[in-house]
């Protein structure tokens, strides 16, 4: 028997102020699709983390642009995928610094992406130039 | 709604105690940004930050952290943080910060903390 596909969408305006809905928003998806507390905990932190690059990175701050967080999920994964039109850019070229080296630098930033990789199943991402950025996060449901 | 955020910093002889509440994330955090940087400023680099009542941390919360810490103990001062709940502790552990700042259960032992070891190195 084929497997059911439930499918989300929601459309933001690019402002930190909605990441908290946005974080309510995947919260409520991944608690539907059967995942645990812990990785519940998980995708909200990886999703804002995504949001927030979005609106300050390829947006800029911008209020007139949209993000969007589609989620699909089935009864074995739990699919987001975070999209955006602003300036995309190659993730394979953002070099990973260490914790220390962001200390002794005094940078705020330089977490995020590696908070998403670590939180998440599988990241990989999906950039048309001048068109649209797609950041794929799936996390695997672990039936109890 | 509800102010996301709050944050109220009191004076024990010289130490700082701010305690935040909410949640702290890259809509919030600029506002703790702006008041540690005035602790700083005023010349108070003994900090505790209790964290009893915050509910969520992102890398923009850590973030904060993580910039001023060095220029904080350059003055032979200290972040201790308190009271973190699983959840935030978590995000703390995730990215290492368990190693790089003291984690205690409650501010007395925070305080405690600043009288044992004032400050550690980066």
């Amino acid at each position: 028997m084929a497997m059911i596909e439930r499918k989300f969408s929601l459309h933001v305006p690019s402002s930190t102020e909605n990441l908290a809905l946005i974080r309510e928003y995947v919260t409520t998806i991944g608690a539907s699709a059967g995942l645990s507390d812990s990785d519940v905990a998980k995708l909200e932190l990886a999703v804002d983390e995504a949001c927030a690059n979005v609106i300050e990175h390829a947006y800029g701050h911008d209020l007139t642009k949209e993000v969007t967080v589609r989620a699909i999920f089935d009864e074995d994964t739990l699919s987001i995928i975070v999209e955006d039109t602003g300036r995309g850019f190659d993730p394979n070229s953002v070099k990973q610094e260490e914790l220390q080296e962001l200390i002794a630098k005094h940078k705020s930033g330089g977490l995020g992406l590696r908070l998403i990789q670590t939180l998440m199943d599988e990241v990989h991402y999906e950039i048309i130039p001048g068109q649209k950025n797609e950041l794929h996060m799936k996390k695997h449901i672990r039936k109890s | 709604m509800p102010n996301p955020f709050v944050l109220n910093t009191t004076n024990r002889e010289d130490l700082s105690i701010m305690s935040i509440e909410g949640y702290l994330d890259a809509h919030t955090a600029p506002q703790f940004e702006e008041k540690l940087q005035a602790e700083i400023e005023a010349g108070r680099t003994r900090i505790v930050v209790d964290c009893s009542k915050l509910s969520y941390i992102s890398s923009a919360g850590l973030g904060v952290f993580m910039s001023f810490i060095e220029e904080i103990r350059e003055h032979s001062g200290d972040i201790k943080i308190s009271g973190l709940a699983p959840k935030v502790r978590h995000t703390f552990e995730i990215l290492g910060f368990h190693d790089i700042f003291d984690l205690l259960d409650d501010v007395q032992a925070a305080v405690k903390r600043f009288e044992d070891k004032p400050t550690r190195e980066v």
